[in-house]
């Protein structure tokens, strides 16, 4: 596999080149045909393919549902990752049980690829009982500890220098631990991305940086974000390999990450891919990319969906047929269904955690003003059970 | 016993915590072979190595974001920041991050670590070497806030704020650096956090500060003794959480409060202060809250003598609260 780790170079791809050849920079191995490039098609048995497949559908069977219900006022706020599901199931397979995976709000796939079940995802979009993060983060901020997913917050870009402590802290410890960290595009202008870069580089971090180019950060595209003619070349500077990827090809994004994980583990130092995608939908329920962007554009990256072209490579090495479709989507569809159930009709948490998990012990002062709130409540619950309370 | 300046503790807590527990990590601007431009991490690269005790680029932000990363894992970050005034570029990662981890996790993922720095005036260091910015730290819910101003406290409590299961904030008045010295127990002797250090006993009036005003106050209290008037000192310690107990229980013995601050003074903890004593001890105050505190402008450079309480200025307050 080596050979595909190089220095970014800085001519911009804005169309994927020839199948099968890494042109321009631009790692393909799944052609629009959905054949492969043998020089680079990885070695994959067709269980873990298929399994790449059922988690990709599951995300798009659930973001469009979830939208739905956001839409319905069922849920409050959403963030879908359409068109984005094939950079992140690529790169999930690519890691290990042990490794740490610094997310962003659009990375949902990857928990679902680590075993997490939609209905957890579901609980916490509602914000209700069983959310593991107790109804406190706006929905798709998850935070699964069992599968190394990290807790994600809204700010951009924090996450990865995050992803360098850890990576450092566990090679102290000697631990053969990888951490990968995600960020879209617009977060390559944090502080954070240069500090958590540079800190990589001089620390020769095992990380795996995975900028998820799609190409527009909220209503701003790439041109009004950096006039590096791509984000893999700043990893020059860092001194690190810039590798830039296809990130509608399921298995170029594997491979890509899988080299660079591999590296990381070999204590050879972090690694920057990009993986150049779109985002399909608007940036979230509360935004709407009609106003600002060109549906010519949309157009176009549409006959690139990463799911079509994954299913005609899977057809291609008869690891697909229509029965599997049916039994997929119909899979997909009854568990998101089972999970809106669940997590709908689960009551909202208990007063108490507003103030819970703020320190590890509750301190006087929050104690105190529980007991104010709970008194207040009590009061409040007594006016209204007199009727005298207008609601 | 030894005898140890506040600096000295300071590399006393750390050598100590570092050969009690090998998940302690230090680190930041220049503390590895330099000792760090204090010195507080002196000889700590030497006996720990550098895996243990290591430079960091120049970038607050890196220092915190990755000390986040070596919570979350499960080592003991303790990172330096060089001056309070720069930790700035830092403060998402601590706002943000640090302190609301736990919280936004529901407990999957937490950040025990703490963030030293040497804070305040004294030093004629100007806008950018002198601030003391407490404040911001404790209004935000997560953090634990923490102020020594004797060398055994800063010893005791820096060795509990590396325990502490949540991230906490440790403040170190460099004013008093080398120029307080004081027994500091042997070994492992920590302090814990969130309890005040009765100063001094007196019935007439409370004096309320932490860090290098405390000894401030001391010599105010001095002065205002030869004048026969008996002043009560509580060293607050630790600013988040409050003693509020102790602090309660002060002033409804003296019935008169002077909070003493260094910070500009609106919004400063010193208004916190005032706020739960007009809250929850009016019935008891025989005079208003006294507030001497730094001036509501950048700190200056030449003229910082005036600008810091000094012993007149927390006397003058002594007496405002006493006389009215």
């Amino acid at each position: 596999m080596a050979g595909t780790l190089r220095p970014a170079r800085t001519k911009q791809a804005s169309e994927p080149g020839p199948d099968g050849r890494a042109e321009l920079g631009l790692l393909q191995v799944i052609g629009a045909d959905g054949a492969a490039a043998k020089t680079v098609e990885p070695e994959l048995p067709v269980e873990d393919l298929q399994r790449m497949y059922r988690t990709m559908v599951l995300i798009r069977t659930l973001d469009e549902r979830a939208l739905k219900l956001q839409r319905a006022g069922r849920i409050g706020f959403y963030v879908s990752c359409l068109g984005q599901e094939a950079a992140q199931v690529g790169s999930a397979q690519a890691f290990e049980e042990r490794d740490w995976i610094f997310p962003t709000y659009r990375d949902p796939a990857i928990a679902l690829h680590r075993g997490i079940p939609v209905v957890e995802l579901l609980r916490q979009c509602f914000g209700n009982a069983r959310d593991r993060v107790r109804g406190r983060q706006m929905p798709v901020h998850y935070a699964f500890r069992e599968i190394r997913f990290v807790s994600i917050s809204s700010p951009i870009g924090t996450q990865l220098t995050q992803a360098v402590g850890v990576a450092h802290a566990a090679r102290i410890r000697r631990d053969p631990v990888v951490v990968a960290a995600y960020c879209g595009d617009g977060a390559t202008s944090s502080n954070d991305f240069h500090a958590g870069l540079n800190f990589a580089g001089v620390w020769k971090a095992p990380v795996v940086f995975l900028c998820v180019n799609n190409q527009w950060a909220i209503s701003c595209p790439s041109a009004k974000q950096t006039a590096s003619e791509t984000y893999a070349a700043k990893a020059v500077a860092y001194g690190m390999p810039g590798v830039r990827v296809d990130g509608n090809d399921v298995l170029a994004v594997y491979r890509a990450t899988k080299e660079a994980a591999d590296r990381a583990r070999r204590g050879e130092g972090p690694t920057l891919i990009e993986a150049l995608t779109y985002r399909m939908g608007s940036h979230s329920s509360s935004d709407d990319a009609a106003r600002y962007r060109p549906s010519e554009e949309w157009e176009a990256w549409k006959a690139k969906d990463p799911i079509d072209r994954f299913r005609r490579y899977l057809a291609r090495r008869r690891a697909w047929s229509e029965d599997f479709e049916h039994e997929v989507v119909a899979g997909a569809s009854a568990e998101v269904q089972a999970a809106i159930e669940e997590a709908e009709g689960t009551p909202v948490p208990a007063i108490e955690t507003i103030f819970t998990d703020v320190y590890a012990e509750m301190p006087p002062h929050l104690r105190e003003q529980l007991e104010e709130l709970r008194r207040a409540e009590a009061a409040g619950r007594g006016e209204e059970e007199k009727g005298e309370f207008p609601l | 016993m030894a005898e140890l300046t506040v600096l000295q503790a300071v590399t006393d807590a750390l050598r100590t915590e570092m050969r009690r527990d090998d998940r302690v990590v230090v680190f930041g601007e220049d503390v590895g072979k330099n000792g760090g431009v204090f010195r507080a991490t002196e000889g700590l690269q030497k006996e720990f190595g550098e895996e243990r005790c290591f430079d960091t680029p120049l970038s607050e932000c890196g220092i915190v974001g990755t000390a986040v990363g070596m919570a979350l894992y499960g080592i003991r970050p303790v990172a330096e920041i060089q001056f309070l005034d720069f930790i700035y570029p830092a403060f998402d990662q601590i706002v943000s991050e640090a302190a609301k981890m736990r919280y936004r996790s529901g407990g999957e993922f937490t950040c025990p670590m703490v963030i030293r720095a040497p804070y305040g005036g004294g030093i004629r260091g100007g806008l950018y070497h002198s601030q003391s910015s407490e404040a911001y730290f404790c209004h935000t819910p997560g953090l634990k806030v923490v102020i020594p101003s004797t060398p055994a406290d800063t010893k005791g409590l820096l060795l509990s704020s590396i325990r502490d299961e949540d991230p906490v904030i440790f403040l170190e008045p460099k004013r008093i650096y080398r120029t307080v010295k004081g027994e500091v127990p042997e070994g492992d002797h920590p302090v814990p956090l969130g309890k005040a250090r009765l100063v001094r006993e007196g019935s007439q009036v409370t004096l309320i500060a932490w860090g290098a005003m405390v000894p401030v106050c001391e010599k105010a209290a001095a002065e205002a003794a030869a004048k026969g008037i008996d002043c009560e000192i509580l060293d607050l310690r630790t600013l988040v959480p409050l003693d509020e107990a102790a602090l309660l229980e002060s002033v409804r013995k003296t019935g008169r409060a002077v909070v003493v601050y260094e910070a500009p003074k609106t919004a400063g903890f010193g208004a916190e202060i005032s706020a739960i004593l007009a809250e929850k001890a009016i019935e008891v105050l025989e005079a208003p809250i006294v507030r001497v505190a730094g001036f509501d402008t950048p700190f200056p450079y030449t003229l910082e003598n005036l600008y810091l309480p000094d012993a007149r200025r927390v006397l003058a307050g002594i007496e405002k609260a006493v006389g009215f």
